[in-house]
């Protein structure tokens, strides 16, 4: 009994096994993804109906953030800063780079596990203890961090004690994001299968290599960063203050002679980097479904390969496109303003391959392929609103508006989320033997495309109009946002519908997993690349055998095959 | 189910093509964003700096001599590292105890500098909050001592408990001596640029 006790803790909570890992990390996520979902469902509320009560949830808040359900504004800052944090750092990285790198990585490249099983397992540990600080913080005296997603100081640096608290949990996720990109540079490098070149490795992996070494190189300054704002906080050094600060009418008592651009610097060259993060490796899920659902070659999966590393080395040198109103000088911001408009060409070059590749396909239309279709268009958007930002002079007029948001969200919520959802539906086989409901899948796609949209379209008229993205009434006491306010209502409606069309995919995520299917088929959707040679669901170590690989990734309809599809690991 | 080799290859023994085995590409990567960290940092120096009115000589608030003192000493546990590691290679596991055991007790020595300083720091009422200069030198000294601290740590532990690999896997145990010695190489060129930015310019 005990030897068993022991053996399930070891095969299902302190695994070192990828899979097992990669599950515990998908799992977490998705709670993670949905509590910051639900933090934002209650700011559309104050931004739909500013100071009226929320219904039912607001008097469960507590006296000292909602008092009679009216959320506070303190409170509403608490919302808006770790939506953003938790969303981004606690959610949707976990997923692309901890799930789905995780668990496929290895499988992909036909290799019996990661390079360094223990520090797999002690990544997703450091992650869920930053992922639980950061949920302490919640509720330490003064609440959690309220200076926004990006902790500028000097509000940061005064903020109250849960700042502090943000800060420790951010070193904790960077340092499980450290683990884990060395050990996916060091596993796709040393243990790809015997056959496996780099120009035959699928595409989601040369994604999930690049957004490694973007994680390895771009996290560390912010390490950096946090460790000064520590100090600031702790210590009472002056980094981030400059001399001569004023709060609440009183000359703050520290040295001064520091710098709130340091901190804007640092910060940014990790936080483009990081956007990057979440694009690579959803492209990486897109572009597998895709193929294997058009059944024929990738277009231009060099030219792909070629950008994306292009993309990765540019994205370094972009990111005071976040700070052209801070005064930094126009040679400097020239410079930004060319870097930005090059780095979107790699983009745009991707894009179009994934819609080449279309023409001519005969495209199968399941689940995980709308999703990873409309992720298409839908990055499209995100990424042609992006080119006004980075012209100085028009950035000037939107920066820090509704338009900023809705330009990143149509990447990461239509798009990345939209990636995510598609690599859930479509590799889910593999995890389990089993398949996930069609229909249910189709009400979870359809609603949630129209909903995502119907959220953030509007959010560029407001921005336009020039509504601030950080007020707590929306903008309700400012003239030129008259117009556009009634605008809120609808969206945080469509906001609140597509919280019940998520009802869909749990339901069916839930009751797929507890089904019995007969067989479990290990190649399903009769694709190409390694894992689906593997047994299903793939038991600890993989393969039966260490597959050789004799082909590219995307030999679909070979003139002359006798099938549609030739896997990589066939003679 | 039939078993699966779950064996990870490249652990010891190094893949033709890359040339390494894996923990040390691990470590390579690991150092590059250690590098990245320092560069972090030490770019905080120089945008404080240039920024500042005024920035005082390193020489008028922190002690050369010691200073000095600190690099000889961390240069000298350099090359006793590299001498225990050469010594595992060719499985002289008594020269290599020796030279492990010096490297980390001149790490003790380094930390005992570095606390007497700190220590005079404080009772001269020079905190990190008293100025800029002085909030820097403590950042990065602070965050490379406990480099030196992690690094003291793994080394005691290849020389106590962990040396028993040496007679069971000496080509294993070889390797971790290699990607440590990699490590305390890195702390040590860390020690000397931080001695010439903060002591010296
Ligand atoms: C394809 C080309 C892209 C261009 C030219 C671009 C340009 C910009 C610019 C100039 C800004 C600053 C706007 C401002 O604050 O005034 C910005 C903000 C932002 N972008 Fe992009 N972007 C692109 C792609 C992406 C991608 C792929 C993502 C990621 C998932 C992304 C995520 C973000 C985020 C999160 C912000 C807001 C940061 C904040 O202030 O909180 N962008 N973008
Ligand atoms: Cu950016």
């Amino acid at each position: 009994m005990i030897l068993q006790g022991r053996s399930f803790l070891r095969r299902c909570i302190f695994s070192t096994d990828h899979k097992v890992v990669g599950i515990q990390y998908g799992i977490t996520a998705l709670f993670f993804l949905l509590f910051g979902f639900c933090l934002m469902l209650l700011m559309r509320w104050q931004l739909a109906y500013p100071g009226t009560p929320i219904p039912w949830i607001g008097q469960w808040l507590g006296e000292n953030r909602a008092p009679g359900g009216v959320v506070l504004p303190e409170f509403y800052n608490e919302l808006g800063a770790m939506h953003g944090t938790i969303m981004v750092f606690l959610g949707v990285v976990p997923l692309l780079v901890g799930a789905f790198g995780n668990y496929l990585i290895p499988l992909q490249i036909g290799a019996p596990d990661m390079a360094f099983p223990k520090l797999n397992m002690a990544s997703y540990w450091t992650y869920l203890l930053g992922g639980l600080t950061m949920l302490v913080s919640f509720f330490v005296p003064g609440g959690a961090a309220n200076s926004g997603c990006t902790a500028y100081p000097p509000l940061a640096d005064i903020a109250t004690a849960g700042q502090t608290v943000w800060l420790l949990g951010m070193v904790c996720i960077i340092t499980s994001s450290l683990l884990g990109s060395i050990n996916f540079i060091t596993t796709i490098f040393q243990l790809r299968a015997e056959g496996l070149t780099f120009m035959r490795l699928p595409f989601f992996v040369w994604a999930q290599l690049i957004t490694s070494f973007l994680l390895l190189l771009a996290f560390p300054p912010l390490e950096a960063a946090g460790i000064l704002q520590l100090f600031d906080r702790v210590a009472a050094t002056s980094f981030f203050l400059p001399s001569g600060l004023v709060v609440s009418g009183e000359p703050l008592k520290v040295s001064g002679g520091g710098s709130a651009l340091l901190w804007q610097h640092l910060f940014w060259f990790l936080g483009h980097p990081e956007v990057y993060v979440i694009l690579l490796p959803s492209m990486g899920i897109v572009t597998e479904i895709i193929v294997n659902n058009i059944r024929r070659p990738l277009y231009g999966y060099r030219t792909m390969v070629y950008s994306v590393i292009f993309l990765g080395l540019m994205s370094f040198i972009v990111w005071a496109h976040h700070m052209y109103l801070t005064g930094m000088g126009t040679a400097l911001s020239a410079f930004f303003q060319t870097t930005t408009m090059i780095i979107s060409i790699p983009s745009v070059v991707i894009l179009s391959c994934l819609f080449l590749s279309l023409w001519g396909g005969s495209i199968r239309f399941n689940t995980p392929m709308l999703f990873a279709l409309s992720f298409l268009p839908m990055f499209g958007i995100g990424g042609l609103t992006g080119l006004p930002l980075g012209v100085a002079t028009v950035d000037i007029h939107l920066h820090d508006t509704y338009y900023v948001i809705g330009h990143f969200h149509y990447i990461v919520a239509p798009g990345t989320i939209f990636a995510i959802f598609a690599g859930i539906y479509y590799w889910f086989p593999k995890v389990t033997g089993k398949r996930m409901n069609e229909n249910l899948g189709q009400l979870h796609f359809w609603p949630s495309l129209f909903l995502m949209n119907g959220i953030f379209m509007p959010m560029f008229i407001q921005g336009l109009a020039g509504v601030s993205r950080r007020l707590y009434d929306g903008g309700a006491q400012y003239a030129h946002a008259q117009g556009v306010l009634h605008l809120n209502v609808g969206i945080s409606m469509c906001a609140w519908l597509l919280a019940l069309f998520q009802i869909p995919f749990i339901v069916n995520l839930i009751w797929s997993m507890a089904k019995k299917e007969k067989a479990a088929l290990d190649n399903p959707w009769e694709a190409t690349t390694l894992e689906w040679a593997a047994p299903t669901p793939p038991p600890h170590g993989n393969f039966r055998e260490i597959p050789k690989v004799y082909r590219g990734p995307y030999e679909y309809s070979v003139p002359g095959a006798a099938k549609d599809f030739t896997p990589q690991s066939e003679a | 189910m039939s078993v699966m080799n779950t064996a990870i290859p490249y652990t010891v023994e190094a893949r033709p093509e890359t040339g390494l085995y894996n923990a040390k590409l691990g470590m390579w990567l690991f150092l590059a964003s250690e590098v990245m960290l320092f560069g972090g940092l030490f770019s905080a120096y120089v945008f404080l700096r240039m920024a500042a009115a005024h920035w005082p000589a390193g020489s008028s608030i922190l002690s050369i001599p010691l200073g000095a003192v600190n690099t000889v000493v961390l240069i000298t546990s350099s090359i006793t590292m590299s001498l225990a590691s050469a010594a595992v290679k060719e499985r002289k596991f008594d020269q290599f105890k020796v030279n492990l055991g010096l490297t980390i007790l001149l790490a003790l020595v380094f930390l005992s500098v570095k606390s007497f300083e700190y220590g005079m720091k404080f009772s001269h009422h020079m905190y990190p909050k008293t100025n800029t200069f002085l909030a820097i030198y403590f950042a990065l000294t602070g965050v490379h001592v406990l480099h030196v601290l992690g690094g003291l740590v793994v080394n005691a532990y290849f020389w106590g408990p962990g040396s028993r690999m040496g007679q069971a896997d000496p080509q294993r145990f070889a390797n971790r001596i290699e990607i440590a010695g990699l490590y305390w190489n890195f702390v040590d060129v860390v020690w000397i640029l931080l001695f010439v930015t903060l002591y010296l310019l």
